[in-house]
């Protein structure tokens, strides 16, 4: 591969440690800079090496299989493993270019909305929101995903809280967000010490095969399923479980709810997928029954109802996220069918979502910038004030419906076709009828912007007043992204396909592939 | 009964658990839901360490007595995981209690001192920017302010 000859040899031998550890470095040390720009130009550039080094493991994984890391030297059942598959590969390369393109965007924004002494230390905490994230992902050790999930989680608190110098009500919403995200996390760690008290191992892999030892009828294992399953529930906005997130993304400043819309819950959900079905055991009856019952079944609940309650929302950046509630039920439906066609859309489904719903946010962020409108009945006249901003947002929300053309189609596309070989008709009325809603939600946006008579202001009608270029490049970066990715979708598909492919091989191809230091499997070896 | 007895660490684990959920759900008060927290955190750390009891093992501490004859791989313990491993093999039979929950624990502890501070932080500006810590209170100013608008 003519690309990955590009990078160095130590990208790809310690990256999985690097994209980790440099982030983490640097957020300490931006904390310290006396100047914004400084900060705001090593956030940029430390999230553009950790997106560099993505795509370098990304290539590395396609062309040459998974990657695995030591920490320390410590071999891995011991000592903490990092390993880069086909799963986690295209999250960690979203992540960082959704960190990247975000950055940009952040230095008018911060500005307009952070306090001029609080804005360094507001790039070295999303440093360590964004070093957190990539952490949960890159790692192959149970332990230290909750320690991952913490560090991202305690700075996203205090950086939704930053948004009270623009609106107070970011302060009880962050508290909210932290009790319920602590709970979370809690229960979470509950549940890797039941899998801890079993099997005498952290390792994911070599938890995966001890389970596959024990068996399916293990009451203690089955309670740490529960415990896992509810804790990153909580993170992920599963949907009775979300109640956090609405308020959390309406409140935060612009910049950080784009990052933290279009990534924290994937990171959740992509340790939902690692659990579920390389750790524990998909064939499992337990497990087969939740998948369905549970994920697939909350996952459909949570499409209707968040949606429903999308189009009764006044605020804009609520019905943005009561929608991100909506689309997490797609992404857990798909990986409810636990089928090749519905993983590959569930997965789909997760990049395509991020990237729509990043630039949507952007956009709104630029609404608040320029005007302060945060409300639906205040977009009139947009499409005339605000062109360009409102042209990316349209573009974005088009996509958010499933117009064809755009990503938001393709995945929805792809769950329906996954839905029709399953035999889930019920699921394909739900997508549907999801579909219609978002269709209200997204048209009463544009109609307001579109279709609405510009405001007068003493007698004048308001002048129009484009976001700075630095808001608009990423904006349109990422509605143009999600075009091009809709009317060309082969990479993303063959992205999804591959982390699909890690995803139906289960627990042990996962340990003979990606463990060589482990002695074969018993059950298994000699094949 | 008997049942409790037998594992009474885990049954004080699950009543301060329970205790912990409780007061973050039933309680009003900020202050209040943080102390929940704490003690359902807590009740983690119980369960943790709990587990990590070997029964008959001794505190994993290598003293030198029983290093004798193992020297070598002593003065090269702190050279690298190799020479670690061979430490760990040589003393492999005698019984040791777990130490690495503990170690886990250490580091949950950690996690959970970072929230509380950060969430005593949120409350101390809740009261600053609202003049109460009562979340019924906190929540009819937030329906006010929803229905006037917030002005920049």
């Amino acid at each position: 591969m003519d690309l990955l000859s590009l990078f160095p040899e130590w990208v790809l031998v310690h990256g999985p440690a690097a994209i980790v550890v440099l982030p983490l470095m640097f957020g300490a040390l931006v904390a310290l800079s006396p100047s914004e720009k400084l900060s705001w130009a090593t956030t940029w550039i430390v999230t553009g090496l950790s997106g560099l080094m993505s795509l370098g493991l990304l290539l590395q994984v396609i062309s040459h299989g998974p990657i695995g890391y030591a920490m320390g030297g410590w071999k891995p059942p011991l000592g903490i493993a990092y390993s880069v598959d086909a799963l986690n590969a295209p999250i960690l390369l979203l992540i960082s270019v959704v960190a990247f393109i975000c950055t940009i965007y952040a230095l008018p924004s911060v500005v307009a909305e952070v306090g001029p002494k609080k804005r360094s230390t507001f790039y070295a905490v999303f440093l360590l929101s964004f070093a957190g994230l990539m952490g949960m992902v890159a790692t192959a050790d149970a332990f230290n995903v909750f320690v991952f999930l913490e560090i991202s989680s305690i700075s996203t608190y205090a950086l939704v809280a930053m948004g009270s110098s623009r609106d107070r009500r970011a302060l009880p919403s962050s508290f909210n967000y932290l009790i319920m995200g602590s709970i979370g996390a809690t229960f979470f760690v509950i549940g890797i010490g039941f899998l801890y008290m079993q099997t005498g191992t952290l390792n994911m892999m070599d938890m995966a095969r001890v389970l596959q030892d024990i068996g399916p009828g293990d009451r203690v294992v089955q309670l740490a399923f529960a415990f896992i399953v509810i804790g990153l529930g909580l993170k992920l906005a599963m949907f009775p479980l979300h109640t956090w997130l609405p308020t959390a993304y309406a409140y935060a400043p612009s910049f950080f709810t784009a990052f933290l819309a279009a990534t924290a819950t994937k990171a959740a959900l992509y340790l939902l997928m690692r659990f579920t079905f390389t750790v524990f055991d998909p064939s499992w009856d337990f497990i087969s029954t939740a998948l369905m019952v549970i994920i697939a079944g909350l996952g459909t609940i949570g499409m209707l109802a968040a949606s429903l309650q999308a189009i009764f929302q006044s605020d804009i950046r609520r019905v943005l996220a009561f929608s991100s509630v909506a689309q997490v039920g797609y992404i857990l439906l798909g990986i409810g069918m636990a089928t090749t066609l519905g993983l590959t859309a569930g997965y789909l489904h997760i990049l395509n979502h991020a990237v729509m719903k990043g630039a949507l946010f952007l956009a709104v962020g630029a609404f608040w910038y320029r005007f302060g409108i945060t409300k639906v009945s205040d977009m009139r006249g947009l499409g005339k004030t605000m062109p360009w901003t409102m042209a990316g947002f349209t573009i974005a929300g088009l996509s958010l419906i499933g117009v064809p053309g755009t990503v938001g189609f393709v995945s929805k596309l792809a769950l329906v076709q996954a839905a029709a070989e399953n035999g889930w008709w019920w699921a394909i009325g739900v997508i549907v009828v999801s579909s219609v809603l978002a269709i209200v939600y997204v048209g009463r946006m544009i109609e307001q912007a579109y279709f609405q008579p510009v405001p007068k202001i003493n007698d004048r009608y308001i002048k129009r007043n484009e976001a700075p270029l630095m808001m608009l490049i990423p904006l349109w970066t990422l509605a143009l992204a999600s075009v091009a990715f809709g009317i060309n979708s082969h990479w993303p598909m063959s992205l999804a396909q591959g982390a699909a492919q890690v995803l139906n091989d289960g627990p042990i191809l996962l340990i003979r592939e990606t463990m060589p230091a482990i002695p074969a499997i018993p059950s298994t070896g000699g094949h | 009964m008997t049942m409790v007895f037998e594992h009474f660490n885990f049954a004080v684990v699950i009543v301060l658990m329970m205790t912990g959920l409780f007061a973050v759900f039933a309680s009003h008060n900020m202050i209040k839901k943080l102390v929940g927290l704490s003690v359902f955190q807590t009740s983690v750390f119980l369960l943790y360490i709990s587990l990590s009891k070997v029964t008959g093992g001794r505190p994993p501490v290598l003293s030198k007595k029983e290093l004798h004859g193992y020297g070598d791989s002593y003065a090269k313990a702190g050279d690298g995981a190799d020479a670690a491993y061979k430490t760990v093999e040589k003393t492999a039979e005698i019984i040791y209690s777990n130490p690495l929950p503990h170690v886990l624990i250490l580091t949950a502890i950690v996690v959970g001192v970072a929230t509380l501070a950060i969430g005593l932080a949120l409350v101390v500006r809740t009261r600053e920017e609202y003049g109460s810590i009562e979340e019924d209170e906190i929540d009819a100013y937030n329906y006010q302010d929803n229905l006037e608008g917030v002005s920049r």
